[in-house]
């Protein structure tokens, strides 16, 4: 039954699809919500405007932000180095 | 030497079905997109097609399952790579006409199994192959996909709930400039691939490569252009169905749809399965419209878009087969020049007929009224 269906391999798409395709766009978010948390004396120029201007929220959001990227990047290049032969 | 002449018309005809698979499945990655304006329908089509060509290059995974994991290399012909491959077009330009976006993928795999079948029997089918790495992740990748695009929706409007209006549609319209740039990226990691390995496959039936063989590169880059150039010519009445049709899609969904499907392709290409883009890409815009409260699911288009699914593969496969024996009662050079010309013929009477309901970049969102076409009251300036 094993050959015909690989259990280990439908659990982890389910596993790291989850991790990246849903965990990534929710630290997406969280990053543009610390982004747009409004700081002291910020004076609204735009009703679409991205930065509050923060303290604390723009390294929160430049981490997120960061750490997508990187997570992104990685899942490439994994892809890339398993999928020309170099297992 | 009438080998060569016929490999070179399964190359070229191998190259007309990845630009076909590219204006199907543009879809995919920018259908939300357009949905949301978050790129303009221009724009999104040809970042889809360059990134798409990225692609292509990326991985040989799924072009080595195709190649040598569905059919006995040493029971297929020419002439049977060549009706598989026509019976995947035809059924590709009918559901493009019809708006309804099922798998490229299925075509492909359906035509070349049916006219294996047809030729050889069903001994030269690789059923195992066929089932573990096409049939099953056919069935398990759109529920996968939905699921995650669900938890991500939820997610992502939880945590967004408290911010403005106009800074969230802001936020995530640029959010899906990079979530769809990577489905189409992924669309090239995997569905380029499967031209590159039906072509792979003429080569070793021609003797021309070895079996077991990989993919030469110029057969790579032939079809990475083929593919790009499919994408840029932009597949309008499918993107209207998946961007319109399905759920109406704010960009929060979308990002979060793109983000899913991105995820799933990839980690299906790293496992060398051979999924549908589409079905995938649908899943997840299902996923999106179940993840949001309120979001309304025209149930009646993705029932619709289940059958089509469950159908490709045999559908393709019947056309495959028939194409095979159209090519064999002729025989030789002649039959397969005598399937060209029908396949030719055929292809121009869909393109003709699709004049008459014509969806293009600028009528591409306009409200859904219940038919690929918009009717002439309901488009919007």
């Amino acid at each position: 039954m094993s050959s015909w269906i690989d259990l280990r391999a439908v659990w982890e798409i389910v596993v790291v699809g989850l991790l990246a395709g849903a965990g990534l766009p929710a630290l997406f978010a969280i990053g543009l919500r610390a982004l747009g948390t409004p700081g002291k004396g910020h004076v609204k120029i735009s009703d679409d405007e991205l930065v509050g201007g923060s303290r604390a929220g723009i390294p929160i959001a430049a981490a997120c932000f960061a750490i997508v990227l990187a997570a992104i990047g990685y899942g490439i290049y994994i892809v890339v180095i398993s999928g020309h032969g170099a297992k | 030497m009438s080998n060569d002449v016929v490999l070179a018309l399964v190359i070229v005809t191998g190259l007309s079905f990845d630009f076909t698979n590219g204006f199907h499945d543009t879809a995919n990655a920018m259908a939300t997109s357009i949905a949301t304006k978050a790129l303009g329908p221009r724009a999104a089509v040809a970042l889809s097609a360059v990134l798409n060509l990225v692609g292509a290059f990326l991985s040989l995974s799924v072009a080595a399952t195709i190649a040598n994991g569905l059919v006995s290399t040493g029971l297929v012909t020419l002439a049977v790579v060549f009706g598989g491959l026509a019976g995947a077009i035809i059924w590709n330009l009918i559901t493009w006409l019809f708006g309804i976006p099922s798998s490229s993928s299925h075509a492909l795999i359906g035509g070349i199994i049916g006219a294996t079948l047809a030729a050889a029997g069903s001994h030269a089918v690789k059923w195992q192959g066929l089932v573990s790495k096409v049939i099953i992740p056919a069935v398990l990748a759109p529920f996968i996909a939905a699921l995650v695009a669900t938890v991500g929706t939820y997610l992502v409007y939880r945590i967004a709930r408290s911010m403005r209006e106009g800074s969230r549609r802001h936020g995530f319209r640029i959010g899906q400039v990079g979530s769809a740039s990577l489905v189409s990226l992924a669309h090239g990691t995997n569905d380029a691939q499967k031209t590159m390995g039906i072509i792979t496959l003429a080569l070793i039936t021609n003797g021309t490569l070895a079996g077991g063989a990989t993919t030469p590169l110029w057969v790579v880059v032939l079809c990475a252009l083929s593919i790009a150039g499919g994408t840029y010519a932009g597949g309008w009445r499918v993107i209207r169905t998946l961007g319109k049709g399905l759920v109406e899609i704010e960009p929060p969904q979308g990002f979060a749809a793109e983000s899913s499907s991105a995820a799933v392709i990839l980690l299906s290409t790293h496992f060398g399965y051979s999924l549908s883009t589409t079905q995938v890409a649908t899943g997840s815009i299902l996923g999106c419209g179940l993840g949001k409260k309120g979001a309304q699911v025209r149930w009646n288009v993705a029932g619709r878009m289940g059958v089509a699914w469950i159908i490709t593969l045999p559908s393709a496969g019947l056309m495959g087969a028939i194409s095979y024996f159209i090519a064999s009662a002729v025989g030789g050079t002649a039959g397969i020049l005598v399937d060209l010309v029908l396949l030719i013929g055929i292809s121009a009477a869909i393109y003709w007929r699709s004049r008459s309901t014509r969806v293009n970049r600028k009528n591409v969102n306009s409200d859904w009224t219940g038919t690929v076409a918009p009717s002439r009251a309901g488009v919007t300036p």
